[in-house]
């Protein structure tokens, strides 16, 4: 065995003032770069606000187009506002899903991403949790802006909403995430998101609709919102668990 | 060729080889049973036309890509039984860059720091300073020009101390200056220990810098031998001839 | 072509032709009539089509985690087949609706739900077509997804369709079989998953043949 000369070796052991702390842990490494990830996300958008301010106007323009589908001498159907609600967070929330890994995909970074020694799940988890405080945002605006349009009493029962609202961008994002990640390289990601988004996540809609609409009736049914609630998290389960699962067999090449 | 687990448990190698390895893509052969062996002190220059497979080839030796057909091998260790961690060893740059025109250059460089498991703090300002920027370095990356960007992207891609570095075209669009700190670099790293693979089909920048040489044409490895004088007229042969 | 298709397909042929005659025979519904025996077309459609659900959903998941080809085929195949009887049992359904109750579609449950299904199998043949190289792996996450997510399809459509009731269209025949209607049900389905098996065979034995021209035109260098 020929004798490694002491440069090749030196020069590979970093100091330790260069090495970080942490490197060995695997359970801390997930979250560190799931978290480093989110703040990358956060550093960039902070900077032009882009995606925030337009995916917003968006959800707002979607809020009126379809108020001028439905309201009819100045009524809207009932439950009106808890479906354009939930339609405006997944039309803006599939915009948001594009332009996010849009940015991913202009010089080529993902893949840098991919490169690094990270676990390539936490990279999900980390765009996972900039989607969700984007779409967290847009729900902000958009709750009390239809409450205001359609006299709806979307705060009769708040922590409920707010449950539902949770557990429904949990479930859309994380379903999302993964097939905007996956279709990065494709040519027709723009068309293929929404036609493997919609139908797959057509019973979050249903949960966040029928949900939110029983808090909106008089009094407020509860106990049918708690129980779309849990369908609600058992689907957030199994959406989180399997795109975990397939995260990094879909991004090998 | 042994490897060993340097002092933060990553593994290392002093050597990485191709073992019959194929790549293609449906009908399309991006690589047909290449078997190319590269060690630590070498500068292997990947040479051939456009489309001919250095892309896929230093696709294949990242790791990013996996081999249809074939093995790719560090030390004596297959990729997938070296896991995440072998990663921490590898680095590249490539025709896009892989930094984000949206940060500064002293952002980018302290995310992939920090995502390398590094201390931000003790390697991103000497890393700027490396490359040029050192001025710059609060500047966001969408203003600089081409040539800034190839030096950021440098100093992102070596910011870890990789073992193995692969550098696909990276003389594009550089000015004479710039070329010239970038091979000096490159026979650094080699003398360094580093394993260098640089694809270029740039047969005047190769000429004096690698120490082999490696011709791909049409997915095929068609020549592997020490670099020597007359690298062009060689080079023309064996793509002509084959 | 596997040594069982020719004794399947004369299995599958002798079930298409006993079928008609129970059916034949099977005693008139008490509202329906004779309108109510499209119902041995109708549900063994949708029971081939999920099969064929499954077997895409399985060979998905073996192909994305094991690289195992044969399994994508299968998984290709099976998807066509859903598109095929899902097809069969989306035209058959409203075509009862319309002659029985005089509607096209009521958003009744069951249908809403094959729906829902047959589209995400739709994109998954879709991402197939249209997605690009590497669209194979894409497409197998779509079928993960969407076997995954069906029984969360079927329960909250469902308790949609049910929390504003309205006069329940569909009789629940299954739940109440009257005499008579179990055997020409069963043995209607049994046909319609033989003919999902060998429409199956023959799916996968063309793909293994494209597959096989594909490595003979990569070798054909070497």
């Amino acid at each position: 065995m020929a004798h490694e000369a002491p440069a090749s070796r030196l020069v590979f052991h970093m100091s330790a003032t260069e090495r970080g702390g942490s490197a060995g842990r695997s359970d801390l490494m997930f979250l560190r770069t799931a978290l480093l990830v989110l703040k990358k996300d956060f550093a960039i958008e902070v900077k032009t606000l882009e995606i925030l301010v337009t995916t917003l106007f968006f959800a707002v323009s979607c809020v009126l187009v379809f108020s001028f589908a439905f309201v009819k001498e100045g009524q809207a159907p009932p439950d009106a506002a808890a479906g354009i609600l939930w339609i405006a967070i997944a039309f803006s929330g599939t915009l948001a899903l594009g332009r996010t890994f849009e940015r991913e995909r202009y010089a080529e970074t993902l893949r840098a991403l991919l490169l690094a020694p990270a676990p390539r799940p936490a990279l999900y988890v980390g765009k996972l949790l900039g989607i969700l405080v984007l779409l967290a945002l847009d729900a902000l605006i958009l709750v009390p802006l239809i409450a205001l349009l359609f006299t709806a009493p979307l705060f009769a029962r708040p922590l409920l909403l707010l449950l539902l609202l949770a557990g429904g961008t949990v479930g859309f994002a994380a379903v999302g995430t993964l097939f905007a990640a996956m279709l990065i390289r494709s040519r027709t990601r723009d068309v293929l998101l929404p036609i493997l988004l919609y139908p797959i996540t057509v019973p979050v809609i249903i949960c966040g609709v029928r949900g939110t609409a029983a808090l909106l009736e008089s009094p407020p049914d509860e106990t049918t919102a708690v129980m779309w609630l849990g369908i609600l998290f058992a689907l957030d389960v199994v959406f989180l668990t399997l795109a975990l699962w397939t995260f990094e067999p879909l991004m090998t090449e | 060729m042994s490897f060993d687990g340097a002092q933060d448990g990553s593994p290392d190698f002093d050597s990485v080889r191709l073992v019959d390895a194929s790549r293609h893509f449906g009908r399309r052969r991006a690589l047909t049973k290449v078997s190319l062996t590269a060690r630590a002190g070498d500068i292997v220059g990947l040479l051939g036309p456009n489309g001919a497979g250095k892309s896929t080839l230093i696709g294949l030796l990242s790791t990013i890509v996996a081999p249809t057909s074939g093995e790719v091998r560090f030390g004596n260790q297959l990729s997938r039984e070296l896991g995440a961690a072998l990663r921490q060893r590898i680095g590249l740059l490539a025709h896009e860059l892989y930094v984000y025109p949206e940060l500064s250059a002293r952002q980018n460089l302290t995310f992939f720091a920090q995502l390398y498991g590094l201390n931000a703090d003790a390697v991103v300002t000497p890393a700027l300073e490396r490359a040029g920027l050192g001025d710059r370095g609060d500047d966001d990356v969408a203003g600089f020009s081409r040539g800034m960007r190839q030096r950021l992207a440098l100093e992102r891609a070596l910011l870890h101390h990789p073992r193995l570095v692969l550098f696909d075209e990276p003389f594009t669009g550089l000015d004479d200056s710039a070329v010239r700190v970038v091979s000096d670099r490159l026979r650094r790293l080699a003398g360094d220990g580093s394993i260098v693979v640089v694809a270029t089909h740039d047969l005047d920048l190769a000429d004096g810098l690698v120490t082999r040489v490696a011709v791909i044409r049409e997915g095929r490895l068609i020549a592997d031998e020490q670099a020597s004088t007359g690298l062009r007229a060689r080079y023309r042969s064996a793509i002509g001839g084959a | 072509m596997k040594k069982s298709f020719v004794p399947l397909a004369v299995v599958t042929a002798l079930l298409f032709v006993i079928a008609p005659i129970l059916i034949a025979r099977a005693p008139y519904e008490s509202e329906m009539l004779l309108i109510q025996k499209i119902f041995y077309f109708h549900v063994p459609s949708w029971v081939a089509m999920y099969c064929g659900l499954l077997v895409c959903a399985v060979g998905s998941i073996w192909y994305l985690f094991k690289g195992n080809r044969v399994a994508d085929r299968y998984a290709e195949s099976a998807a066509e087949l859903v598109l095929l009887f899902g097809l069969n049992g989306l035209v058959s359904g409203p075509l009862w609706a319309r002659k029985a109750w005089g509607v096209w579609w009521q958003w009744d449950a069951k249908l809403t739900s094959a729906l829902l299904l047959w589209l995400i199998f739709v994109a998954y043949l879709l991402v197939r077509k249209y997605g690009g190289p590497g669209s194979e792996k894409l497409a197998a996450a779509v079928g993960i997804f969407g076997a995954a997510v069906s029984p969360f399809v079927y329960v909250s459509v469902n308790i949609w369709r049910t929390i504003h009731p309205k006069t329940s269209v569909v009789p629940d025949i299954v739940k109440n079989p009257a005499k008579g209607f179990a055997a020409p049900l069963l043995v209607s389905m049994l046909a319609f998953v033989l003919l999902f098996v060998l429409l199956l065979m023959v799916r996968v034995y063309l793909a293994a043949h494209q597959d096989a021209l594909d490595e003979l035109y990569l070798a054909h260098e070497d």
